[in-house]
């Protein structure tokens, strides 16, 4: 084999282990990726049953019924909408009423979101910034978080916790 | 008067850091041996000034001096000392503390180790390393100075997060540094060597060990994390595919090709231009790590800080370093002499291979990593990017790797034989299919690809093993000749065996903890029994306890195999005042490989208590597989060869070494 011929070999190599890398990026980008969603974004965008996606706010104080078997649902609320999540599992030992929140599963046909992650990202004065970005945005931003989150309470390693199958991971 | 000291002693390395980037340099120019030796001074005595500073602020964790905010924010009176000192690096400021006062490490030891180096050469990298030091030495002290005081100190601390009170903060961070910041010393050889324009073995050399010790640091870091995580969460995971552990995975996939470029540029010459680019880019992922970690541009547990400032400080000093050194050699790569030619099916084929695979598949966690945030700046659109997507490319991509890993060291240098290498490897291919069917069989039913994932694994190991078995003559003849053969094999040649061998062993951890894991999820009282694959669980008793800085309900549970009990597991949730935060403190039962985990949810107030228990089949294969390449790694270390300044072996001994 020449010099040419080798150079080309590797280059050629090369080029097909790339274009197969792009092609499982592209193809996995397709199927795997959630969203992120609001209860408002719900409802004004009209998510199919069965779509997958995170949905993020607070938990709405008041609403969380523990049922049998580790069932619990509750409200997830972004300030001026609010929708029902139903969970069977362990909740993170950071999940509490009136604090964010993010979920991962899909909505069912009666519109109620069944989970199959539930995530809490937060200590007292910590928001998941998913959720906060969202309140911002929606002018439901409450100072008293500014205050805290000036006040010298940096998010410092955070406890994450999460349940079969979720995610959260401290290192 | 400490938090003072500790401070001026950082502005002094800094300092000293500058001249050390200025000097040497000019020094090399102008051929002034004089100013190049500036550098060894420098070096060491910026370390002195670094561990003064980093003892200083260690001195004011333990001695619980809350004048000093870091100390409030991070540190409570009644925390044990083992975490008043490891929560030193628990927060941003004290972990980039630690950051530096490692790079200076690395750089002191070049200094001191560095005898054998041309000294230009060692000029020429310890100002590198100087460059690196400087920007982040700037960092810490216009944006994240831990000295700072407070105008009305408090009685009482914050305490540290609950969950940082662990014996692991004393271990990883430490180790995951020295891996990231390690591998600066080879992207300043690279630098080096280019601005020099003159590269050759030698330059492999020098490096290899450095990578190397980079590279086990790293490795050991990041499983111990792995492992932290699997037993702090409390719900038994391992692996996130979270940002910030792909911050770490993608460093150490880059610097496992760059080990296995540096063999062939040692060896044959060849790869110049590559290993050169592989060191920039192995480095570069370090600090692209550091940025994701440190800047809080993630929505990670990780985003310690959120200061907007740090971020784009920490990003400018990417930008510079990265697109620097990328066009540096741009510019100069070309100047640098192409080597050895080889036939694509030869060793050094072979190794290309591997580089291929490893920095497509680092190529595939960068995108998945870094596509969310940059989709969001320029969209707004929020997406999670989790374990599905990199299980559909990263998983794929390793295949093939694994497949061609036992034929690589099979193979000759310059030109490979293909066909004996798979010769050999009939024995491991038949263990392998072995294997295989066992598998098969005992999980009939189930799913066809984790019997097939364990027969790959077995056939890496198989093909591991039979690598060095060839080698020694092992079987073929008499056992005073292999035994003599074992002891003349370069121990590098051993480090490839168990650092190979142990791929496929957290291969088959990882396969059996997620294909077999089983779990069970109930609610309990005292006195009620559940049984997980063939264990019997008993709740004994619920009993509150009091530590020294929480308070704690703990679980006892009695273990039983056939009516008989064997051991008992007390896992505990544990309630920190302070922070008004509570953790699960897991209990874990290790059987073989094989580990019974217990973590408890929530009390309930009629004294039943939710409880998950898993069953791990050989979930420490997850972790042995690391600490054995590790070890290979530190046996390739210790190869005369390759320890730093030792003189090249005699000739008697070269001739009982087998051809590699």
């Amino acid at each position: 084999m020449t010099r040419k011929q080798r150079r080309l070999t590797i280059i050629g190599g090369s080029l097909a282990v790339l274009a197969v890398a792009a092609a499982l990026v592209l193809n996995a980008m397709r199927d795997s990726i959630l969203f992120f969603s609001t209860p408002k974004m719900v409802a004004e965008k009209h998510i199919q049953p069965g779509k997958r996606f995170r949905l993020g706010g607070l938990v709405q104080p008041g609403s969380l019924v523990r049922g049998d078997n580790l069932k619990v649902t509750f409200e997830v609320s972004d300030g001026s909408s609010e929708l029902p999540v139903s969970y069977q599992g362990i909740l993170p030992d950071l999940f509490r009423e009136g604090q964010g929140v993010v979920a991962e599963g899909a909505l069912d046909g009666s519109g109620v979101f069944r989970a199959d992650t539930v995530l809490a990202k937060h200590d007292e004065n910590y928001m998941p910034k998913d959720v906060a970005d969202a309140l911002k945005k929606q002018g439901h931003w409450k100072d008293e978080y500014e205050a805290k989150a000036k006040g010298g309470a940096r998010m410092d390693g955070n406890a994450a916790s999460a349940t079969p199958g979720g995610q959260g991971a401290m290192r | 008067m400490i938090a003072e000291s500790g401070h001026y002693a950082l502005v002094l390395a800094f300092g000293l850091a500058l001249i050390q980037s200025t000097v040497p340099i000019l020094g090399a120019r102008w051929g002034e041996y004089s100013l190049m030796n500036v550098a060894r001074s420098t070096a060491v005595a910026q370390l002195l000034f670094v561990a003064a500073s980093f003892a200083a602020l260690v001195t004011l964790h333990v001695s619980s001096d809350f004048s000093v905010v870091n100390v409030v924010e991070n540190s409570h009176s009644m925390k044990p000392l083992i975490y008043k000192i490891t929560g030193v690096w628990g927060n941003h400021e004290g972990s980039m503390l630690l950051w530096v006062s490692i790079l200076a490490l690395f750089g002191g030891l070049v200094a001191i180790f560095g005898n054998n180096l041309p000294i230009s050469l060692r000029a020429h990298v310890l100002a590198v390393q100087a460059w690196i030091a400087s920007a982040f030495y700037l960092f810490i002290l216009a944006t994240s100075n831990p000295f700072l005081r407070i105008a009305n100190p408090p009685i009482e601390g914050q305490d540290l997060n609950p969950v940082l009170q662990d014996i692991g903060l004393a271990v990883h961070p430490p180790m995951l540094y020295l891996g990231y910041v390690g591998f600066s010393i080879s992207f300043s050889f690279a630098i080096a060597a280019l601005i020099e324009g003159r590269i050759d073995a030698a330059w492999a050399r020098w490096v290899r060990p450095w990578t190397l010790i980079a590279w086990i640091f790293l490795t050991t870091g990041i499983a111990m994390g792995s492992y932290w995580a699997y037993y702090s969460l409390g719900w038994g995971g391992w692996w996130f595919w979270d940002p910030v552990e792909n911050a770490s995975l993608m460093p150490w996939l880059a610097g496992t090709a760059l080990l296995h470029s540096l063999v062939v540029m040692e060896k044959r010459n060849a790869l110049k231009v590559w290993t050169i680019l592989l060191s920039i880019l192995t480095f570069s992922l370090s600090l692209l790590g550091t940025f994701l970690v440190r800047s809080g541009v993630l929505t990670s547990v990780h985003a310690f800080a959120n200061d907007p400032r740090r971020g784009v400080f920490i990003l400018l000093i990417l930008c510079v370093f990265i697109g620097g050194s990328l066009s540096l050699y741009a510019f100069r790569a070309s100047s640098l002499k192409q080597g050895g030619l080889f036939a694509p099916i030869s060793r050094e084929g072979a190794l290309v291979l591997n580089n291929l695979l490893l920095t497509t598949a680092c190529a595939t966690v960068f995108v998945g990593t870094l596509y969310p945030l940059a989709l969001e700046v320029m969209t707004g659109e929020k997406i999670s990017v989790g374990a599905p997507f990199f299980n559909l490319t990263f998983g794929p991509l390793f295949v093939p790797l694994l497949i061609a890993l036992p034929f690589g060291p099979m193979l000759a240098w310059k030109r490979g034989d293909l066909l004996g290498a798979a010769q050999r490897l009939i024995a491991a291919g038949i263990v392998a299919l072995i294997v295989l069917a066992f598998v098969l069989a005992w999980s009939f039913g189930g799913s066809t690809l984790a019997p097939l994932a364990i027969a790959l694994a077995m056939f890496v190991i198989a093909g591991a093993v039979i690598d060095i078995t060839e080698r020694v003559g092992m079987f073929r003849l008499p056992l005073g000749v292999t035994i003599r053969r074992a002891r003349g094999l370069p121990r590098s040649a051993w480090g490839t065996m168990f650092a190979h061998a142990g791929v496929g062993i957290a291969l088959i951890g990882i396969v059996c903890e997620t294909s077999w894991n089983s779990e069970n999820i109930r609610t309990m009282r005292a006195g009620d029994v559940t049984n997980i694959a063939g264990y019997s669980l008993k709740l004994e008793s619920l009993t509150p306890r009091q530590g020294p800085n929480y308070r704690e309900m703990a679980a006892k549970f009695s273990v039983l195999v056939d009516g008989r009990v064997i051991d008992t597991m007390t896992p505990s949730k544990r309630n920190f005042t302070t922070r008004n935060a509570t953790t699960t403190e897991a209990a874990l039962l290790s059987r073989g490989a094989t580990q019974l985990y217990i973590s408890l949810g929530d009390i309930g107030t009629d004294g039943s208590i939710t409880v998950r228990i898993y069953h791990k089949p050989f979930v420490l294969f997850i972790w042995f597989g690391p600490v054995l390449m590790a070890f290979g790694g530190a046996l390739s270390l210790s190869d005369r060869r390759l320890r730093v300044g030792a003189p090249k072996p005699a000739k008697a001994v070269r001739e009982l070494q087998p051809a590699e």
